[in-house]
């Protein structure tokens, strides 16, 4: 095993920790803020690639196209909301039904093929594989960390004001927030939306980066999404306590990921084994609160019992 | 004003578990009531609250709070109207929000949501000075978790942000059967300064007949999904147990045989 390998890995892994880093703040307000399990992003992580890469295609300016992958994923979140609070459809199920029927509408888009290429060299980009070592603005690990940044201080913003609070309060305690004059099927429908906007853009620039877009490349989103989350609770949970810090700490968590990815295969596993080993690890990380409490259940502290 | 006509309730209609939980409720409280509702399990008493909330729609009659017919209005657009505190501390206050952040989204029910700052500094000044009437310290942990308060705590917070922007209409449900007798004599006693204070009218659900006794200037009891007693002014005043009792046996045709009553 040769360790410079891994070190020549690392630079696009960390890139495309970074990439799916924005993927995961979306996953993070769903699941984590509004205390939904949202399943779509399993299709809006292609569809917003999907879109920013056909209208690159066909002559659009690069924000204009990055800002219509973003209205893409907020409407596929909508769709959801819909199915959810105006059908009454189970969140899970919900999310499950919109990725489905994501999938035709993305082969749809992308012209009814399964990818669609994008040369770097023809189009303007916004990030490059082929520049993930350059010393430059132009580097894709500068670039996706500006908008990083720009993302979470927006969130920071929003989740301050009104509409914002009204938001957490729905995740926090949806009975209270009725109570409190709250709309709760409105902000449910909301988070989705925004949280499939900010998916649809890590999207777009993954394509970007990548130089292709996938009609599978939505494939397992989610379980990356809650991976990076996780990740983030276990090592900053206690340390960070300020939302932005929490939102930075889910990009960080993304960038783990990946980075224990690249090394798993550099060890030498089969890459396709590696949603198995996602799932694997996602789901013993969920386990660990549940086992926590079971074990001290089982075996309370000793010293309780000198005061019984 | 309250007006609650013939209003109709039924569980699980057309099935085995079929409950007819109001059958035909009529009420009618003045501006400045404040009524208990006392009755044993399964008389109704939660389900009219409930009904007045909005939790889900009645099945027949209307019911009018201040003029406006809230009978077909959904949960948050009649909640401008109402104050509400539960039975569960957990239920009225969000655990994992700040106690100013609470207050903060309790001061802005009934109005709309912007993208205005979610909490200003003159709000903090007035939330400060609130929290410290209250007397339990929580003026100086304002931005602690709602989920590190006592379940007293928690009830006095919802009490304060049901009543931080005066409703029509104070719904009290049995908000302190979950609490110890001390801290449950000291939420009602600031239940009753704040109804007084801001002259509320006020329906309090208990199963405590001395409460029931004791507070407001009205009591009613329910039983099977029926109003069977309403008791005001100086009758109210001079009711003892026994004669609650005794009225009850002689309203409903059975003998009031409830533990969690009689042991209170």
């Amino acid at each position: 095993m040769n360790l410079a390998v891994l070190l020549n890995a690392l630079p696009g892994a960390v890139a495309q920790g970074l990439i799916w880093g924005i993927m995961s703040i979306g996953v993070y307000i769903t699941y984590k803020v509004l205390d939904l399990a949202d399943l779509t992003v399993d299709g809006s992580m292609a569809t917003g690639g999907a879109v920013c890469v056909m209208l690159i295609l066909n002559g659009w300016n690069l924000w204009l196209a990055l800002l219509c992958a973003i209205v893409a994923g907020m409407l596929a979140g909508l769709l959801t909301g819909l199915f959810h609070t105006a059908m009454g459809i189970p969140a899970i199920l919900s999310g499950i039904l919109t990725q489905l029927s994501l999938y035709s509408l993305n082969l749809a888009i992308m012209d009814f093929k399964a990818n669609q290429g994008i040369n770097v060299t023809k189009y303007q980009l916004i990030v490059s594989q082929r520049n993930v070592r350059d010393v430059s603005l132009s580097n894709p690990i500068v670039i996706t960390l500006v908008i990083l940044a720009l993302l979470i201080g927006i969130l920071y913003w929003f989740f301050g004001t009104e509409t914002g609070c009204s938001l957490r309060a729905t995740g926090a305690n949806e009975a209270m927030s009725r109570a409190q004059g709250i709309n709760t099927k409105k902000t449910k429908i909301l988070g989705l939306m925004i949280s499939n906007g900010i998916v649809a853009l890590s999207s777009a620039m993954l394509a970007h980066y990548q130089g292709f877009v996938d009609v599978n490349m939505g494939r397992g989103a989610i379980v990356i999404g809650l991976a990076a989350v996780i990740i983030s609770e276990v090592i900053f949970g206690k340390l960070f306590r300020n939302f932005a810090l929490k939102l930075l700490a889910v990009a960080i968590g993304a960038v783990l990921y990946f980075i224990v990815i690249q090394i798993v295969l550099w060890l030498g596993l089969n890459t396709n084994l590696l949603k198995l080993l996602s799932a694997l690890i996602v789901a013993v990380f969920l386990a660990i609160p549940f086992w926590k409490a079971n074990f001290s259940a089982k075996h309370p502290h000793k010293g309780g019992r000198t005061h019984a | 004003m309250l007006e609650i006509s013939h209003v109709t309730k039924t569980f699980n209609a057309k099935t085995v578990n079929e409950r007819v939980a109001l059958d035909d409720v009529c009420l009618r409280l003045e501006d400045r009531d404040f009524v208990t509702v006392i009755g044993g399990n399964g008389a109704g008493k939660s389900t009219l609250l409930n009904a007045i909330a909005g939790v889900w729609p009645v099945d027949s009659g209307s019911i009018v709070i201040d003029g406006t017919d809230v009978t077909g209005m959904s949960e948050h657009r009649r909640a401008a109207l109402l104050g509400r505190v539960f039975q569960d501390p957990m239920l009225g206050t969000a655990a994992t929000m700040q106690i100013e952040e609470n207050l903060a989204l309790a001061l802005r029910r009934g109005q709309s949501r912007t993208l205005k700052a979610g909490i200003t500094k003159e709000e903090r000044g007035r939330y400060k000075d609130l929290l410290a009437e209250l007397g339990l310290g929580l003026e100086n942990r304002m931005t602690a978790k709602v989920g590190l308060l006592s379940g007293g705590q928690r009830q006095a917070l919802t009490l304060l942000m049901a009543t931080l922007r005066k409703p029509k209409l104070l719904l009290l449900d049995e908000h302190t059967a979950a609490l110890d007798p001390r801290t449950a004599a000291k939420v009602l006693e600031l239940s009753e300064r704040i109804i007084e204070e801001n002259q509320l009218m006020t329906l309090m659900v208990t199963h405590n007949m001395k409460d029931a006794i004791r507070y407001g200037n009205r009591l009613i009891m329910m039983n099977e999904g029926r109003v069977i007693l309403d008791i005001s002014g100086e009758e109210k005043k001079q009711l003892t147990i026994e004669l609650l009792m005794d009225a009850f046996a002689k309203a409903s045709g059975e003998t009031f045989v409830n533990d969690r009553m009689l042991l209170s």
